[in-house]
């Protein structure tokens, strides 16, 4: 017994010695905590967004975005990169449940999306609390980067615009390029909707132009003539609904079968720019504005980058975040450079904590949708609006910049 | 049987709590009526257009009621399937009317052209809804009466996903037909061409499907079958043969309403068939579930009430984006109607020894 005893003792203490003489493991100092990526392993990044139903081709879009800048990036630190992907249905509800399914992934190291503001609402929380940090390349609701947003929101920026730029670009252009002074908004709900036909609302009264009438429909509402009757009971010379593709195509349609509304003009916002709604809306929609960010401001890195999108999905891009989710990935794949430690077996170690410093730290980006630089309050996006009209109604002719055409500034 | 204390004050308090309901909804809808005819912010010609919108979509609602009601009269079960027979029925008209469309068919033949492509969707539907009955509702036609419902729920989800594994899930869309586009000048009034076709199509498959029902010999089997299933074995009747019947004239109803809807509203994609099933539904118990004029009656009643209920009852009351509770108003209405009326509004009650 006694020799079992000896040669135990004997055995603990050299290990004991070859551990605290052997290489230093990492020890992690991150106030949140680290992600450890071992050698062979891929970096994971997630995209999640509305990538089913009517409104799909958003979310499509912007998930476009985010694999052309891996296939464009290559290996990070030597990693292969890997994207995973959750839908967010475009509803508090869808968002709050991608969110939960991507936060108990550790594996994960940092997020593009989402798309439509009512997503993040429902599951900003969560990935703030699970220390993830979330790039948005199309949410444009105001206040989720204004200087009062609520601590939930510490993970979250954005590279695409605010709308308080957008709804004020649409007013300026029904105002005084259109010269109408008396227009009607009908908002589907949503807190993008709702929030952006606000700011027009209050821009184009601070003009000097009258709101006859603020109405809404439902999301999934298919029937859109007794609303449109309603707003034609009020005399208006321009409707502005800043809603999504399914409910923006109805509208349209049915708005010239509606009396009273043969000449009125139609107006719609970026959560329409997409060739859905000219299938949904057929020829109707020859002759509306849609008001979008201005892609022939963006640096040259843009053709080229329409070019790679064409040839790999073989499409012209389906609506315009899809530049916007580039750099987001882009500003994600330079702050995870600048963190990641790598230790002497190769593993990587990333403190989320120092992740989202660095990716809030990003100052004067070269990025494809401008010269970006993020705010404390998560603002990245360079702000340039035009307005756009549709010239032909075939979904085949979809070309921003051509079909539609921009008209304004 | 003497009940206590404590349940007779039970009794009373809900008692209470109905009578105030049915008196707080009543008279809402009646003040909002006045304040908004006060009001005068809608001229005659806009409320017809309303009621007109109204019955455009209620002929929609009442075709897909049909085959609800049909089934629960002959099975006492509620298909919950069927929205996805009405979607399938939009698909299977889709390809023929795009192709009519594009090819220069449809502005060339538009009367031939349309009535193909309904009776393409009609198909498709019928064999749907019979592939269904066969698999889905045969085998458990002697299990307890929840089993079969959540056999359909199964169903209904489990097309809806095939059609988007099928067909993805964006929209289609159905071609413009040049000649239902525009309106005619009824009685001084515009009315949509496209809401004519639909409300006259609508009534001529009721009328039609009613003949059969109540004049013809597989009618009367119907009938017998929904009586009683067994004595009209004895009779000699193919219980299963009517059964199979059954759903597929309901299911070419709902794929009729399919096509005729897609043409209206143009849009068709896997999840199209989730609200007007509900509200088809809602339509049936309306006017009465297992009775056919029933489901016609309630379809016009749910579609006009939605149509014209935010601008009537709320625009008075000052309550802004009323539209927003056009659902809300459909719903409530249905409530109203069960709690005076709950055999519906043109259903009869049932004897007791039945349920």
């Amino acid at each position: 017994m006694k020799r079992l005893y000896i040669t135990l003792t004997f055995l603990v203490a050299v290990t004991m010695i070859l551990t605290a003489c052997g290489p230093k493991a990492f020890t992690c100092t991150d106030k949140i905590g680290c992600v450890t990526i071992a050698p062979t392993d891929p970096v994971h990044i997630a995209f999640w967004g509305v990538l089913s139903g009517a409104d799909g081709t958003l979310g499509t879009d912007s998930q476009y975005g985010v694999e052309i800048a891996i296939a464009d990036q290559g290996k990070l630190l030597g990693h292969d990169i890997q994207l995973t992907t959750e839908d967010g249905l475009c509803t508090p509800e869808g968002g709050a449940t991608a969110a939960t399914k991507l936060a108990v992934d550790t594996t994960i190291v940092a997020l593009v999306g989402s798309s439509c503001s009512d997503e993040t609402v429902g599951g900003i929380a969560t990935l703030t609390n699970a220390g993830l940090t979330t790039i948005s390349p199309s949410n444009t609701r105001p206040v989720l980067t204004a200087p009062d947003r609520s601590p939930d929101y510490a993970g979250y920026l954005r590279t695409a615009h605010s709308d308080a730029f957008q709804g004020k670009t649409a007013a300026d252009f029904a105002y005084n390029v259109l010269k109408v002074t008396k227009a009607a908004t009908i908002h589907d709900g949503s807190s993008y909707a709702q929030a952006l036909q606000q700011v027009f609302v209050d821009n184009f009264k601070t003009l000097g132009g009258t709101i006859v009438a603020q109405e809404a429909v439902a999301k999934t509402d298919t029937d859109m003539h007794a609303v449109l009757t309603t707003v034609a009971a009020a005399g208006p010379e321009f409707i502005y609904y800043p809603i999504f593709i399914a409910a923006g195509g109805y509208i349209t349609a049915q708005a010239k079968e509606v009396a009273g509304l043969e000449n009125v003009k139609l107006m719609g916002a970026d959560g329409m720019f997409s060739p859905d709604l000219l299938k949904g809306a057929g020829t109707a929609a020859e002759g509306m504005y849609l008001s979008s960010p201005d892609f022939s401001l963006f640096p040259a890195g843009y053709t080229a980058f329409v070019g790679k999108y064409k040839a790999k999905y073989g499409t012209a891009p389906l609506s315009i975040f899809h530049a916007h989710a580039y750099d987001a990935a882009n500003i994600i794949f330079a702050a995870f450079t600048k963190v990641a430690v790598k230790d002497a077996d190769g593993t990587l170690h990333v403190g989320r904590q120092a992740l989202r410093d660095a990716i809030y730290a990003t100052k004067d980006f070269l990025g494809i949708t401008g010269t970006l630089t993020c705010g404390q309050y998560g603002d990245c996006g360079a702000p340039v609006i035009a307005v756009y009209q549709i010239t032909s109604s075939d979904p085949t002719s979809w070309n921003p910049g051509t079909n539609p055409k921009k008209i304004y500034p | 049987m003497r009940t206590t204390l404590t349940e007779k004050i039970g009794e009373v308090a809900v008692a209470v709590f109905l009578w105030g309901f049915r008196i707080l909804v009543v008279s809402v809808v009646i003040i909002g009526t006045i304040l908004t005819i006060r009001e005068g912010k809608y001229t005659g010609v806009q409320w017809i257009d309303f009621i007109v919108f109204g019955i455009a979509r209620g002929s929609i609602y009442a075709m897909i009621a049909l085959g609800y009601t049909m089934v629960y009269g002959i099975l006492r079960m509620i298909n919950f399937a069927h929205s996805e027979v009405f979607m399938s029925g939009a698909f299977g008209g889709y390809f023929l009317a795009n192709a009519m469309g594009q090819s220069g068919f449809l502005d060339k033949y538009p009367v031939l052209g349309l009535v193909a492509a309904v009776l393409v969707g009609m198909l498709v539907s019928a064999g749907v809804a019979l592939l269904v009955e066969r698999i889905a509702y045969r085998p458990l036609r002697k299990a307890p009466r929840l089993v079969p419902l959540i056999s359909a729920i199964g169903a209904s989800f489990f097309l809806q996903y095939t059609f988007r594994g099928f067909f993805g899930p964006g929209i289609y869309a159905y071609p413009n037909v040049k000649v239902l586009s525009g309106e005619w000048n009824i009685f001084g009034i515009g009315i949509l061409k496209m809401q004519v076709v639909v409300a006259v199509a609508a009534f001529i498959m009721m009328a039609v499907l009613y003949t059969i029902v109540m004049r013809t010999k597989i009618g009367k089997a119907m009938r017998a079958v929904s009586e009683n299933k067994d004595v009209a074995a004895l009779m000699g009747i193919d219980v299963d043969g009517i059964i199979v019947a059954t759903f597929g004239v309901g299911a070419a109803m709902a794929g009729a309403a399919g096509v005729l809807y897609a043409l209206m509203f143009r849009q068709v994609n896997f999840f199209m068939g989730f609200t007007p099933g509900i509200k088809a539904f809602t339509s049936a118990v309306l006017g009465g579930i297992g009775n056919v004029p029933g489901a016609m009656v309630g379809g016009i009643v749910l579609g006009i009430f939605e149509s014209i209920g935010p601008a009537l009852f709320l625009d008075g009351l000052g309550i802004i984006r009323p539209y927003q509770l056009q659902d809300a108003i459909a719903y409530i209405m249905l409530v109203m109607v069960l709690l005076f009326r709950p055999s519906g509004i043109v259903g009869e009650k049932l004897t007791t020894k039945k349920a």
